[in-house]
C-alpha cells in the first residue's frame, strides 16, 4: 500500500497509457465511493459544522426560520451553559461514569477473555451466550434491569431482604448515596451512579472479550511453552509474556471505550432519567433540546462535550497510552 | 508443592467459577424477562423472588395485550414490529449497496484521498450521536422529514456505512488479486468482475455485515425517539417499549413481554450470524 502511494501522487513522466491507466482507476474509485462520501456529507459533516454555528447563535424551536449561516453570533450561549447550576457537576458524573464504565468492562472482559480462551465442552455456546448482553436491543435491557433492582417487586431487593438480611429495600436507580460499611469504615457510594455504571460495565464488557479473545489466540503458543517449562506459575505467565503481547489492545479498547461511553445517552437516559446523581452531559444535552426547545444551548452544550472528549482523548494519548502509536495501523 | 502448582490447581477451580458466573450474569435477565412476562402479575406481585413457574402457571395475556392493535384496546406492537422491520431492512440493504462499491474502491482502487477516507470514517464512527442528533433535528423539521420512517434510515445510513466499508474492506484485501486479472482477461468491466467474480466470494462477510447493521438499527433508540415520539403510527419497537414503560396502567408483565419481542428477532439473527460467521469466514478462505 504504500509503495503504491508516490505513483498516485506523482503524474510524472509514466507512459500515456499508464497514466490513463491510474486516471481511469481514480475515477473509478472515487465513483464506488462516491454515494457513502454523499450521504456521510449529508447527514453527518454537514450537521456537524451547523452545530457549531448553532452554538453561537440565540435560536430557539420557534425563531428557527430566522436561522441562518449571516445569524447573529453570540457568546451567550456559552456563557448561559458554562454559568448554569448542574454544568460542573454534570461534567464530573460524566468523567466518573466513563472512567468507571471503561474500566469494569475492560478488566470483566480480560477476565472473561482468559477464562474462555481453552477448549471445554460448550465453549462454542458459552461464547455465544456471553455476547448477549451487548447485541440486545438497549431498551430490553435496561428494563429488566430496572425491574430486577426495584425496590417493590425487584428480585434484587426480595433476596437481599429476605435472604442477605437488608432492613429496607435500596432504591438503587433513584438513591442519590448511600451508607455502606465495610469492615467497620462507614463511606458514602454514589448508588445510583454506581449502579449505571455496573450496568454500563456489564453491557459492554463482551465488547472488549471479542477483542481480547481475538488478539490471545493470536499468541504463539510456544511463548508460554517456554515460560511453562521454565517453571513459571500461570499468573507469571500472565504478567510477563501475555499482558506484553495485549497490551496494544488494552490501550486501543480504553480509547474506543471511553469514547463511546463519554457521549453514551441511551443508558443512562433509559436507567435513571439523569436524576439521582447520574445526569451526565448527554442527557443534559437532550434535555435542553426537548425540554426547552433551546437549540443553542443544547448545540453549545454538545459542543462542550466534544471539545471535554478531545481534551481528554490528546492527554490520554499523549502521556498515558504511548504504545497505542505501535499497536495501531 | 511449588508456586506454578498451587497456582495451577487454584485456577482450574476458578476458572470454572468464573464460567459458571458469567453464564449466570449473561443469560439470567434474559431468562428473568421471558420468565415475568409468562407469570400473572399478580402473582409477581406477592412472590416477586421466584425464579421458576411451570407451564401450569404460564400466561399469554400479556403477549395478546401487547400485540393486539391500538384501537382494539392494545398496544399495537405489530404495527411498531412492522415499523421498525421496514426501517432495518431498508437501512440494512442501501447501507450494503453504498458499502459493497466503497469498500472495493478503498480495498482495490487507487485514488486521491484514500488515505484520509478511512480518517474520516474513524471520526464518523466514533462521533457523538448526541452532537449529531441537534441538527438532524433541526434540519428534518425544515425538511418536513422528522416523524418520517425515510428521514431515520437516512440517518442510520450514515451512522453504519463507515464501519460497514470498514469491515468489508478487510476481508476483500484477502481475496487474491489474480482472480480479478483472471476475469479482466476474459473481457469482464470492473463492475461485472466486482459482482460476478468478487461478491460470491464475500457473501459470508456480506451477511455478517448485514446482520450487523440490521442489529443497529433495529436496537437504536435516541434518533428514533427524537424524530418519530409525536406520532404513535410511526414508533419503532424500541420507541414503543419506551413510551410503553411511560404509562402508569401498563403492568410491568407487559412490559417484559414487549421487551421479549424486542429482542427475540435479534437474538435468533445473532445465533444464526455465529455459525453463519464462523463457518463462512473458514469456507471462503481457502477456496478463493
Amino acid at each position: 500500500m504504500v509503495a503504491t502511494r508516490p505513483r498516485a501522487q506523482t503524474p510524472g513522466p509514466a507512459r500515456s497509457r499508464e497514466l490513463t491507466r491510474s486516471q481511469r482507476e481514480n475515477r473509478a474509485g472515487l465513483a464506488y465511493l462516491s454515494p457513502t462520501l454523499i450521504v456521510v456529507l449529508v447527514v453527518v459533516v454537514l450537521p456537524v459544522l451547523w452545530t457549531v454555528m448553532l452554538a453561537f447563535q440565540r435560536i430557539r424551536l420557534i425563531n428557527l426560520r430566522r436561522a441562518g449561516v449571516f445569524g447573529e453570533y453570540t457568546l451567550a450561549n456559552l456563557k448561559l451553559v458554562l454559568s448554569s447550576p448542574g454544568f460542573w457537576s454534570s461534567l464530573w458524573t460524566t468523567l466518573v461514569y466513563t472512567i468507571g464504565a471503561t474500566v469494569g468492562s475492560i478488566a470483566i472482559g480480560l477476565i472473561a477473555a482468559l477464562a474462555l480462551r481453552g477448549w471445554f465442552r460448550g465453549r462454542t455456546l458459552v461464547r455465544a451466550s456471553v455476547l448477549l448482553p451487548y447485541v440486545a436491543p438497549v431498551v430490553a435491557v435496561t428494563f429488566v434491569w430496572e425491574i430486577l433492582l426495584s425496590p417493590q417487586f425487584g428480585l434484587a431487593n426480595d433476596w437481599g431482604t429476605r435472604i442477605l438480611g437488608w432492613d429496607r429495600p435500596i432504591a438503587f436507580l433513584s438513591q442519590r448515596s448511600s451508607e455502606v460499611s465495610l469492615l467497620g469504615w462507614e463511606f458514602e457510594v454514589p448508588l445510583a451512579l454506581f449502579t449505571v455504571i455496573v450496568f454500563e460495565a456489564w453491557r459492554y464488557f463482551p465488547f472488549a472479550f471479542l477483542f481480547l479473545l481475538a488478539r490471545l489466540q493470536a499468541v504463539p503458543a510456544e511463548l508460554e511453552e517456554a515460560a511453562r517449562v521454565d517453571g513459571a506459575a500461570p499468573t507469571q505467565i500472565f504478567r510477563h509474556v501475555l499482558l506484553p503481547q495485549l497490551a496494544p489492545v488494552i490501550a486501543l479498547l480504553t480509547v474506543l471505550r471511553f469514547i463511546m461511553t463519554f457521549n453514551k445517552f441511551d443508558d443512562v437516559y433509559l436507567l435513571t432519567g439523569g436524576g439521582a446523581g447520574t445526569e451526565v452531559v448527554s442527557v443534559r444535552v437532550y434535555q435542553f433540546l426537548t425540554a426547552r426547545f433551546d437549540i443553542g444551548a443544547a448545540s453549545a452544550q454538545a459542543l462542550v462535550l466534544a471539545l471535554g472528549l478531545v481534551l481528554l482523548l490528546a492527554v490520554y494519548l499523549r502521556f498515558l497510552a504511548p504504545s497505542v502509536e505501535g499497536g495501531d495501523r | 508443592m511449588d508456586r506454578a502448582t498451587v497456582e495451577t490447581r487454584v485456577l482450574r477451580v476458578l476458572r470454572w467459577v468464573v464460567i459458571a458466573v458469567l453464564v449466570v450474569v449473561t443469560l439470567f435477565p434474559f431468562y428473568y424477562m421471558l420468565l415475568l412476562s409468562l407469570r400473572p402479575i399478580e402473582e409477581v406481585l406477592q412472590n416477586p423472588g421466584r425464579i421458576w413457574a411451570g407451564p401450569a402457571e404460564w400466561t399469554l395475556r400479556t403477549y395478546r395485550e401487547v400485540l393486539t392493535p391500538a384501537g382494539d384496546g392494545g398496544q399495537g406492537f405489530i404495527r411498531f414490529l412492522a415499523n421498525s422491520a421496514m426501517v432495518s431492512l431498508a437501512a440494512t440493504a442501501l447501507t450494503l449497496l453504498a458499502s459493497i462499491p466503497g469498500a472495493y474502491a478503498v480495498a482495490r482502487l487507487r485514488f486521491v484521498g484514500r488515505r484520509h477516507v478511512h480518517f474520516l470514517f474513524l471520526a464518523v464512527y466514533l462521533f457523538p450521536s448526541i452532537l449529531l442528533a441537534i441538527p438532524l433535528f433541526v434540519l428534518f423539521t425544515r425538511l418536513g422529514l422528522r416523524g418520517s420512517l425515510a428521514g431515520l434510515t437516512i440517518v442510520y445510513i450514515a451512522q453504519t456505512v463507515p464501519v460497514s466499508i470498514y469491515m468489508l474492506r478487510n476481508y476483500l484485501t484477502t481475496i487474491p488479486e489474480s482472480l480479478e486479472e483472471a476475469a479482466a482477461v476474459d473481457g469482464y468491466s470492473r463492475l461485472q468482475t466486482l459482482r460476478k467474480v468478487i461478491l460470491p466470494l464475500a457473501a459470508p462477510a456480506v451477511m455478517a455485515n448485514a446482520l450487523y447493521v440490521f442489529m443497529i438499527a433495529w436496537n437504536e433508540f435516541l434518533f428514533a425517539l427524537l424524530f418519530l415520539v409525536e406520532d404513535r403510527a410511526d414508533w419503532t419497537v424500541s420507541l414503543g417499549l419506551a413510551q410503553l414503560s411511560g404509562g402508569i396502567e401498563v403492568s410491568k408483565t407487559v412490559l417484559m413481554a414487549g421487551s421479549v419481542v424486542l429482542t427475540v428477532p435479534i437474538v435468533i439473527l445473532f445465533f444464526a450470524a455465529e455459525r453463519l460467521l464462523t463457518e463462512g469466514l473458514t469456507a471462503g478462505a481457502d477456496k478463493g
